[in-house]
């Protein structure tokens, strides 16, 4: 029988605890969590005398918010402090019906009509005095500056790591002196085991000069045939998964020039998808939506709310992002117009069908009526947009092949659906029954 | 004794002296080998910083940091619109109803638009759009996203702007004045209102103003007669679809005779119907589309041609002016003439012959016929120019009384005869304006060359026949800082606003009970026609003066307009360069077609080479004035009648034109007195002249399954079996019909669609419309001269055209079954491969032909080709790895190889090697890349499209909603595309009618396309 060589050598013990613990210890640092945001209670609020500013707040959010802003102008002037500039008795005239003192000729009234672009505004003859209190009281109550207090934590990780993360370190570190030792305590007792036996006369047997492992290894024939095999089944293994994902760029997350979040727009606010990708209805393409689509909504939303702000994005970065907007769409916030001067916005396109793949939206957003979601993914969780599907043949031909056509109310298939489906014995229809799987449907 | 034996390397060795001998036996080389160039060097060699391991390293680097690099992915941008027009959602085209009249062809459009720019012209087929787009109106296109265009006005050669152009132009005009010098505007016919409006404004206030017409190709002689009888300049616009029968005098109709746009109504008569269909006689001297089409072709000169109508004429009116004609000939076209009276109003008889007194008879004749087909209402107004004219202002710039000249849509020093004369007299004009697409010829040589908007990026109206009104309206923002000639008109009018506005103040006074968004949006409208009442002319003294016309001296020299380049303004338009002409299927080239007898007699000879390209002589024109063109390239012509010779106007244009298109040799240099024939010598020139032939094969060899043809007698009174032919095979030792033999299982076809494309080869006149709208939709590359020449064209359609060798092809056939034993059967097949002197010709569309068992799909080893289930024979480029074993199984030859990269490749410098010729590309269809098959696809793009709008609506397909490119394109009805499982469909009961057949039926490969068989009413 062949000899196989000592495997219990001391040295060798030493290098595989010391290799342990260094992975271990490896670990251990890259376990350290991302430092947790600690989000501040807002700054309590100050009261203002003579209305209830929470139920004002109500009110202005209902009434006034569509065109007016507390701290900034939007299509009316901003109202922060704006008891200040009117006496009260003029506000609930002008509340209650503006155009009246307009065309009576006050020269308040003319000056704030001039000012804004002679817009009118609605008349609001349903809210009372104390409402229009109330609101007042709700405009006057100063800004809240310290409430825009997560804007540092982007800037300053770390500050407050936690204690947990230490611990964790200590307690590994200890383990690994305590390993060491261990490692030390073997050695000695080894050594001293030694002594003892060449104290008592006894003879350790010199040790055999045994052959290496790896001299045996390649005089076993089987065993190298083995691993080779082995080896290149592994190498084939990985060969294949590299070049099956050439070109494939699931979860491709570029930086875009304007940080555009589906998660406010999709999530927060729940905006349909076809709202803004609207010729995902007719066309082939889901289209980006142009510019003039944003300003829909951004002529009246120039920052986000509060809330809105998240321990990665400050309020003032989301503000910032919209400002990019305006610079690209040429909208001057100050005077509330067009400058005509335009930046189109050249974003970074993240699925990239090759040329000679057809592919079209409306096929499978309007007749087809598949969410959005089943191809991009749960999008209005997404902060920044990114690919969700490999967009492979293999995906897309599965998809063939399990969904079932959307046949009914759609006259087109009413006689492919009746022979159809009595050919297959069937009642529903796969897309690949319909000759979904047909090279020539995609490619041409 | 084997060492003994000695190898002698050359006769050189027997001489023992020589020195060749003795330095081989010392040099491995006998020339030196260039070493010390580059190794002798020592100094250079090791002061190098370079050393072979560096090199090595640096090799190694690369390679390994170009590899890495290709790893990374492409970052595609992606811009949206800032503000989204709201009519255009990116991936949805959009169409816009326009007209065209350049001078030359004319059509009524619907533009296909995506993302903003035009990629497709299809017909108008709204109620009173009448006229068709030909080939060239389809290439039109790509000559919009003309790189070589001129971008920029220029004044004396340097760039100007606008602001110059138009101060310089008042400050001549004002000159001009002052001095009392001729103000001149030389334009093509016009055919517009409201330029008219415009020029008699312009004339109104500049009373030494005048407007001169100038037509490239003239028709003066047929205004001229039109005018002296009616008292208008017009044309009369022929409906073909009344005539019963038809006598055509050198008039190539269904080409560019009087405009062309023709054939739609000539095939409407030539589709058998209750035993009834149109007869038609030709006689001519080239062989013409028209020729190829008719039922009885007689070949004569032009000088005959004009016997023949004072022959006709003596017959129908019973007149009796003299006539000299050869007995063969007087007797066929009396037949002719006695088959014309006796058809009375259902006859028609028209004319090419450039003679007025031949025109005068042509009235005369139909008068007398009262044709039906001859219709004095709704005159053509697309020709307009005069000869007398333009040779009256030449004669005045040589004066130098011309002060400014101002011309638009002409390019006189490119089309005039008298070239030389013009450019002197040029010189004597002060002042020169050009409005031009291209720095032409004749804007080089002007003071102000003025970039025009192509018809795409321009405003404007038509009134093409009288009574008819149509307009032109933009696809595009002009993509060059451009002008029309009509704005300019404007500000020398003092006008103010746009010539839109203009337009649409005009239109108002014009369109009665419609709006101007309705007719913008139909593109036409149809006023009230009234005709022209007719006055009378002399006719007996223009017969007796036509029948004293004397023949050529030594050849009578025909000069005609290709399909292809027409007169030559698009030569630089790559599609129709490479289009093949119907007739000799050569592309790339003009040529003189020369008749088989002869070409004997000259020594001039057409021959395939080894490569299999055409190889022809070279000929030297002399014409009676000493006009000289050397070194024209031959083709024998069958059916180009003896004595005559044809020559292509429109090529050998060198101004603002890409390298490869510059081909071809200038036939107007030949075109004296604007007279299309000539009396002219040719002599044999040394050289031979390489063509780009697309089809060597000139005979059908009696193989009367390809093209299967009847008479419509034996059509009329045998069964379908007898002139429709079921090919047979042997199963088991028993006559089997082929269709009834499958080495296949056939697949269910019954559900969903089924798409067939049905050809009537009655109808098709080889127009090639189709071919170049086809190139359009699907991106097919060009590939130049020399590719075509080596067998490597890309078009995915080709017109096949098939002389018989005997006088018929019935003769052919007959031919075939007798030859007896093998000896026989070599030396008349050898004499079968050549063209009959005055053969049938017939026309056959190939493409895929989509077979349900297709010998393609079986020999890919990749399977990048499958069948559909609804018809369509499917090619997947991406999976294709070039194999190219489908083409040689497919028995059509209709599979196309890329053997290059025909995009971004500067070796093929055409228009997808510019990013403005690629913008014609359609987005929905893949641009191939080297190493791929391609083939017709049936047009999937658009039959998937069509489904899709149909499932989006929620609704049925209606019968003539599935289209393909060239179905869209065919003017003449002679294809038809549909959905065989639509019972009521058109193309199902065209696929059960009894002319119909396959081709090659015999093999068995189901084909989805289907033919009709030809039936010519001899």
């Amino acid at each position: 029988m062949k000899k196989v060589g000592n495997h219990n050598s001391i040295t060798r013990k030493l290098y595989l605890s010391l290799g342990l613990t260094l992975v271990f210890s490896l670990t251990s640092i890259a376990q350290v969590a991302a430092p947790e945001a600690a989000t501040p209670a807002p700054a309590d609020a100050v009261a203002a005398s003579g209305g209830d500013p929470v139920k004002g707040k109500e009110l202005f959010n209902a009434n006034c918010a569509a065109c007016h802003k507390l701290d900034a102008k939007a299509t009316g002037p901003m109202l922060r402090g704006i008891s200040a500039k009117h006496e009260m008795a003029w506000i609930y005239k002008w509340v209650h019906n503006s155009s009246d003192m307009i065309k009576s000729g006050d020269a308040a009234a003319v000056k704030v009509f001039e000012e804004n672009n002679k817009s009118v505004m609605t008349a609001f003859p349903q809210l009372s005095n104390a409402d229009i209190d109330n609101i007042i009281a709700y405009t006057s109550e100063p800004k809240a500056e310290a409430a825009a207090a997560p804007t540092g934590t982007a800037g300053v990780p770390g500050t407050a790591a936690p204690e947990n993360a230490i611990s964790n370190n200590v307690i590994l570190g200890a383990l690994g002196l305590v390993m060491a030792m261990l490692v030390v305590m073997l050695f000695l007792v080894n050594k001293v085991l030694s002594k003892v036996a060449k104290a008592n006369g006894i003879v350790v047997a010199p040790k055999e000069p045994t052959m290496p492992i790896w001299r045996a290894f390649a005089k076993n024939q089987f065993l190298v045939l083995v691993s080779s095999i082995f080896l290149l089944l592994t190498g084939a293994y990985l060969v294949y998964g590299f070049l099956m994902q050439v070109g494939v760029d699931q979860d491709y997350e570029p930086i875009q020039p304007i940080h555009y979040s589906h998660r406010i727009h999709a999530g927060s606010n729940g905006i349909s998808c076809k709202y803004c990708h609207s010729s995902a209805r007719v066309s082939k393409h889901s289209g980006i939506p142009s510019l003039n689509v944003c300003m829909n909504c951004h002529k009246n939303i120039a920052e986000v709310s509060d809330t809105t702000a998240t321990p990665d994005h400050s309020k003032a970065f989301y503000d910032g992002e919209i400002q990019k907007l305006y610079k690209a769409v040429g909208w001057d916030q100050s005077t509330q117009k067009y400058t005509g001067k335009t930046e189109p916005v050249k974003w970074i396109r993240i699925h990239n069908l090759p040329d000679f793949v057809y592919f079209n939206h409306s096929q499978h957003v309007t007749v087809a009526g598949i969410e959005c979601q089943t191809c991009h993914g749960p999008v209005q969780t997404y902060e920044v947009m990114k690919q969700f599907s490999p967009l492979t043949m293999g995906w897309c031909i599965n998809c063939h092949r399990k969904t079932e056509v959307k046949m009914e109310g759609n006259e087109y298939y009413t006689k492919i659906h009746e022979e159809l489906s009595k050919k297959y014995g069937v009642d529903k229809l796969t897309a690949a029954q319909m000759g979904g799987l047909e090279c020539g449907k995609c490619h041409y | 004794m084997s060492s003994n034996k000695k190898y002698w390397k050359s006769v050189e060795e027997l001489d023992e002296n020589s020195s060749i001998v003795e330095a081989l036996k010392n040099n491995e080389f006998v020339e030196e080998i260039p070493t010390d160039e580059f190794l002798g060097n020592n100094d250079a060699l090791s002061s190098s910083s370079t050393s072979r391991r560096d090199f090595l390293k640096y090799v190694g680097f690369s390679t390994a940091a170009a590899t890495l690099a290709a790893c990374e992915g492409p970052v595609h941008k992606s811009i949206p619109y800032v503000l989204q027009p709201e009519q255009i959602i990116p991936g949805v085209a959009d169409y816009y109803a326009t007209s065209v009249f350049d001078g030359f062809d004319f059509a009524n459009l619907l533009v296909k638009t995506r993302e903003g720019r035009p990629i497709k012209i299809d017909n108008n087929t709204i109620a009173g759009a009448k006229f068709a787009a030909n080939a060239r109106i389809h290439a039109s296109i790509l000559s919009l996203y003309d790189s070589m265009r001129l971008k920029e006005p220029k004044i004396e050669g340097k760039n100007s702007t606008w602001s110059a152009v138009d101060s310089a132009l008042k400050s001549s005009i004002a000159d001009a004045k002052a001095k009392g010098g001729q103000i001149v505007l030389l334009t093509n016919t016009l055919a517009s209102p409201s330029t008219e409006e415009l020029i008699a404004q312009f004339i109104g206030k500049n009373p030494n103003a005048k407007h001169v017409v100038y037509d490239a190709v003239s028709s003066s002689e047929a205004l001229d007669a039109f005018e002296s009888v009616y008292g208008e300049r017009a044309l009369v616009d022929y409906d073909f679809s009344k005539a019963s029968l038809i006598v055509s005098v050198g008039a190539d109709f269904l080409g560019d005779w009087q405009g062309g746009g023709y054939d739609s109504g000539y095939a409407k008569g030539r589709i058998p119907k209750a035993g009834k269909m149109s007869r038609h006689f030709q006689l001519e001297s080239n062989m013409t589309l028209s020729g190829a089409a008719a039922d009885k072709r007689f070949a004569m000169s032009t000088a005959n041609q004009k016997q023949a109508l004072v022959l006709i004429y003596n017959i129908v009116t019973g007149s009796s002016a003299t006539v000299n004609l050869d007995s063969k000939l007087k007797a066929e076209v009396t037949k002719a003439a006695q088959q014309l009276k006796a058809a009375g109003s259902k006859g028609v008889l028209v004319s090419g012959i450039q003679d007025k007194n031949a025109q005068l008879l042509v009235l005369a004749i139909n008068q007398v016929l009262a044709s039906e087909a001859f219709t004095t209402s709704g005159t053509r107004q697309i020709r307009k120019g005069s000869n007398e004219k333009v040779a009256q202002l030449i004669n005045d710039m040589k004066a130098g009384s011309v002060h400014t000249l101002i011309m638009s849509g002409v390019n006189p020093v490119y089309t005039l005869a008298d070239s030389k004369i013009f450019v002197e007299a040029l010189k004597k004009v002060k002042t020169s304006v050009t409005f031009s697409l291209k720095e032409d010829e004749t804007a080089l040589l002007s003071t102000i060359a003025a970039p025009a908007p192509h018809y795409l990026e321009s405003w404007g109206d038509l009134t093409l026949t009288k009574g008819s009104y149509s307009i032109t309206q933009p696809t595009i923002r002009p993509l060059f800082n451009t002008k029309q000639f009509q704005e300019i008109l404007m500000s020398l009018n003092g006008l103010t606003g746009s010539y839109y506005d203009f337009v649409k103040a005009n239109a108002s006074t014009i369109v009665s009970g419609s709006t101007w968004n309705k007719v913008l949006h139909d593109g036409v409208y149809v006023g009230v026609v009234s005709s022209v009442s007719g006055g009378s002319a002399d006719y007996s003294a223009a017969a007796n003066a036509l029948a004293q016309a004397k023949p050529a001296q030594a050849f009578e020299l025909v000069l005609y307009t290709k399909t292809g380049l027409g007169d030559g303004q698009q030569a630089n338009n790559p599609w129709l360069q490479e289009l093949p002409d119907p007739i000799t299927r050569v592309s790339w080239d003009n040529y003189v077609t020369v008749s088989n007898a002869d070409a004997k007699k000259l020594g001039l000879s057409n021959e395939i080479v080894a490569n299999g390209g055409l190889n022809g002589s070279y000929a030297t024109i002399t014409t009676v004035d000493g006009l000289k063109l050397e070194n024209v390239p031959v083709i024998v012509q069958p059916g180009q009648a003896v004595g005559t010779v044809g020559l292509a106007l429109g090529y050998g244009r060198r101004a603002a034109l890409k390298e490869e298109m510059q081909v071809g040799l200038n036939a107007y240099s030949l075109y004296k007195g604007f007279n299309d024939v000539q009396s002219v010598s040719l002599a044999k020139a040394d050289g031979e002249h390489e063509f780009a032939c697309v089809q060597g094969q000139k005979t059908l060899m009696g193989r009367g399954d390809i093209i299967k043809e009847t008479t419509l007698e034996i059509f009329n009174t045998k069964d379908a079996e007898f002139w429709n032919e079921q090919p047979m095979v042997s199963l088991d030792h028993k006559e089997v019909a082929a269709t009834s033999v499958d080495l296949w299982d056939s697949f269910d076809r019954s559900t969903g669609h089924h798409f067939n494309l049905s050809i009537d080869l009655n109808a098709c006149t080889g127009c090639g419309a189709c071919v170049i709208a086809c190139h359009a939709e699907n991106n097919v590359p060009v590939v130049g001269k020399a590719e075509v020449r080596r067998s490597r064209d890309m078009h995915w359609l080709r017109i096949d055209r098939y002389y018989s060798s005997e006088s018929t092809f019935a003769g052919d056939n007959e031919r075939k079954e007798n030859i007896a034993g093998l000896s026989s059967s070599l030396s008349t097949f050898n004499e079968m491969e050549k063209a009959g002197d005055n053969p049938q010709v017939s026309f056959q569309p190939v493409m895929c032909q989509h077979c349900n068992h297709a010998p393609c799909e079986t020999v890919c080893p990749v399977a990048a080709t499958s069948h559909g289930r609804q018809g369509q024979n499917q090619m997947a480029y991406n999976r294709c790895v070039g194999t190219r074993y489908c083409a040689n199984n497919c028995p059509y030859k209709v599979r196309r190889f890329n053997w290059f990269l025909y995009n971004k490749n500067s070796e093929f410098d055409y228009h997808m090697n510019d990013d403005l010729g690629r913008m014609v590309l359609n987005p929905d269809v893949n641009v191939r890349s080297r190493g791929v098959m391609e083939k017709c696809s049936m047009c999937i793009q658009m039959t998937q499209a069509t489904i899709l709008n149909a499932k989006r609506e929620g609704r049925v397909i209606v019968d003539g909603e599935f289209q393909t490119a060239c179905s869209n394109a065919c003017s003449t009805g002679a294809m038809k595309f549909g959905d065989v499982n639509d019972k009521e469909a058109e193309v199902t009961k065209l696929a059960a009618d009894d002319r119909m057949y396959h081709l090659l039926e015999h093999v068995g490969t189901k084909p989805n396309v289907i033919y009709h068989v030809k039936v010519r009413n001899t």
